[in-house]
């Protein structure tokens, strides 16, 4: 049980971590300054986040186990997030498709998690909560600007949309640790809001003035450990320097 | 009527006096000039200096460390806008300066044309870069220009936690195994002399002194800045026992300050004329994320420019609606 709690709080920090992870790469290269700013204001919330999970993963863990090490030290195949936050920043299009697809998630699943019967996932999720919204609403915003803005903007944006969507089918497939979080109390179906969670995509795609693809669902397993391509190339510079310095502090 | 010589006598009796000149004041014309490429080349300067920080985020050490680079970078974009929104008031906009940057007609401080090679010159940059950064920034709290005097001090409590964070990387470098402790000697030596050179040509070089002095945008002249960097800086590297990349540097009793050798201005002036080692890397990034930015800039303009049609053609209804000549 010990072992599949420290595994979910890896799945939930591993999702923020690589997310944060690739909207740093764009730190000082943003369309505006403001943009800039602002993604990577959501980045230093994701490692936040990223903190608050793997610290208590790394309290459950005991001895020599750390929030770094359990950031930087494992192998590939045991990082638990979904596929869809690997995908790279292509363009802005790409970028603001793939926040928008997580945060809309996330608005279902933070509340779900603030009702865990695990008091500390409680207490981090109520932390986010705010966060949550705010990123929401920030890419949103942008969804609707892209969307309704010019041609140009509107097919690198459907474009983004068409590609990006398939991977969310993964965010509601329960893993067994999932499905032992639920029976624990401490996380939820996610197939309960499976539903909700396309209808609300749907509705900010019309006004986005945008289509919904009918592209299948991709076959991706990152939540057991199966990541894409780009996974190793995020790993390689993720876990540089605790790679070639090990066990140094920092 | 006024006539200009009046004019330029009660505006320099002015600064003398210390009141702020604000935007809509009269100012010489050179004064506005002097200004827009100060301040422009200093917004310049926090954003091209995102660039070599920015090279290590992804890679940082630990989460810990991670989440203060991120978080400093980003107060480096917020120095840039608040310098933008500065010179802005003096009638340029930033898409203007943008482009003087983009072409090599606007400079920006040639510290971030050399590479950041490994994490400790994280440590370095914020510990000596943003250090010579505060000693400047510290004197144009009180610069003449109100908007520019303002940004200033928001931007100097922001400067000096840098300049904490980034000795205490350095400290911790230093405190750290055999192999870390040379990362930290290494980044102390390539980072010292530019360091040095951020302060400007010396004194004999450096013909628009007296006239900045005049205006209150400068109060000591660059060699004293620069010396008095050296005074604060050479018992801090002491602390961290390390080595100053520098043989002559040696305690002047006499004259109270440390001595130091020459720096070598050949390599100053080729930096500043685009010879460093990543001048074109930099204006490369910056072309392109403005290059790749331009559709998206463009989309936020059109959807704007829609949304308050919109908003209008509603009001228009609503305001008719309310006349009554509509249902
Ligand atoms: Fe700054
Ligand atoms: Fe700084």
């Amino acid at each position: 049980m010990k072992d599949q709690l420290t595994k979910y709080l890896m799945m939930l920090g591993d999702n923020a971590m690589i997310l944060g992870h690739r909207l740093s790469e764009l730190c000082g290269h943003g369309p505006t300054l403001e943009t800039d700013i602002a993604l990577t204001n959501i980045s230093l919330d994701l490692y936040g986040q990223v903190r608050s999970y793997f610290q208590y993963a790394a309290e459950l863990s005991g001895e020599g186990v750390t929030e770094d090490t359990i950031a930087f030290l494992r192998k590939e195949r045991t990082y638990l997030n979904v596929v869809l936050l690997e995908q790279p920043n292509e363009n802005f299009a790409h970028v603001i498709v793939r926040q928008f697809l997580y945060d809309m998630f996330q608005s279902f699943l933070t509340p779900a998690l603030m009702r865990s019967t695990d008091e500390r996932i409680a207490a981090i999720a109520a932390k986010s909560i705010k966060e949550t919204k705010y990123h929401l609403r920030f890419s949103t915003q942008w969804m609707k600007r892209l969307g309704a803005g010019t041609e140009e903007s509107k097919s690198k944006i459907q474009a983004a949309v068409n590609h990006l969507l398939p991977f969310t089918d993964e965010l509601f497939v329960m893993t067994a640790v999932e499905k032992e979080m639920l029976e624990q109390g401490i996380g939820p179906d996610l197939q309960s809001f499976k539903e909700d969670y396309y209808i609300k995509v749907q509705e900010v795609l019309e006004q986005a003035e945008l289509s919904l693809p009918e592209a299948a669902p991709r076959v991706v397993k990152g939540k057991t450990g199966i990541h894409s391509e780009h996974m190793g190339y995020i790993l390689n510079e993720l876990q540089y320097m605790q790679r070639a310095y090990p066990q140094m502090e920092w | 009527m006024d006539n200009i010589e009046n004019l330029a006598t009660r505006f320099q009796e002015r600064i003398d006096a210390g009141e702020k000149i604000e935007p809509k004041d009269w100012m010489p014309e050179k004064y506005r000039k002097t200004h827009i490429r100060q301040i422009s080349q200093h917004a310049h300067s926090e954003i091209v200096g995102m660039l070599p920080e920015g090279n290590w985020i992804t890679r940082a050490p630990s989460l810990k460390r991670k989440l203060g680079l991120l978080a400093k970078v980003q107060d480096e974009a917020g120095h840039g806008l608040y310098l933008y929104s500065a010179a802005e008031t003096l009638g340029i906009s930033r898409d203007e300066m943008t482009q003087q940057l983009l072409t090599g007609k606007a400079k920006y401080s040639s510290i971030f044309n050399y590479p950041t090679l490994t994490w400790a010159d994280i440590g370095a940059i914020g510990w000596l870069v943003d250090g010579a950064a505060i000693i400047n920034q510290v004197m144009l709290t009180r610069t003449s220009f109100g908007p520019y005097a303002r940004a200033m001090v928001r931007i100097c409590k922001e400067e000096s936690f840098h300049q904490r964070q980034g000795y205490e990387i350095m400290l911790t470098l230093c405190n750290g195994t055999p192999e870390q402790k040379e990362m930290a000697q290494d980044a102390l030596n390539r980072t010292w002399w530019p360091a040095l050179m951020m302060f400007g040509p010396r004194d004999e070089d450096s013909p628009n002194t007296k006239q900045s002095m005049a205006w209150k945008i400068k109060r000591k002249t660059n060699d004293e800045l620069r010396q008095q960097f050296v005074d604060i800086t050479v018992p801090q590297a002491e602390f961290l026992g390390l080595k100053m990349p520098d043989p002559e540097i040696k305690w002047n009793e006499e004259r109270g300050h440390y001595d130091f050798g020459a720096i070598d201005w050949d390599e100053f002036w080729q930096v500043v004329k685009g010879n460093g080692p990543c001048n074109k890397e930099r204006i490369a990034a910056r072309q392109k994320a403005w290059d790749d930015g331009q559709w998206v800039r463009d989309a936020a303009l059109a959807y704007s420019a829609k949304k308050s049609e919109n908003e209008e053609k509603s009001n228009g209804i609503k305001a008719q609606r309310s006349e009554g000549k509509i249902a």
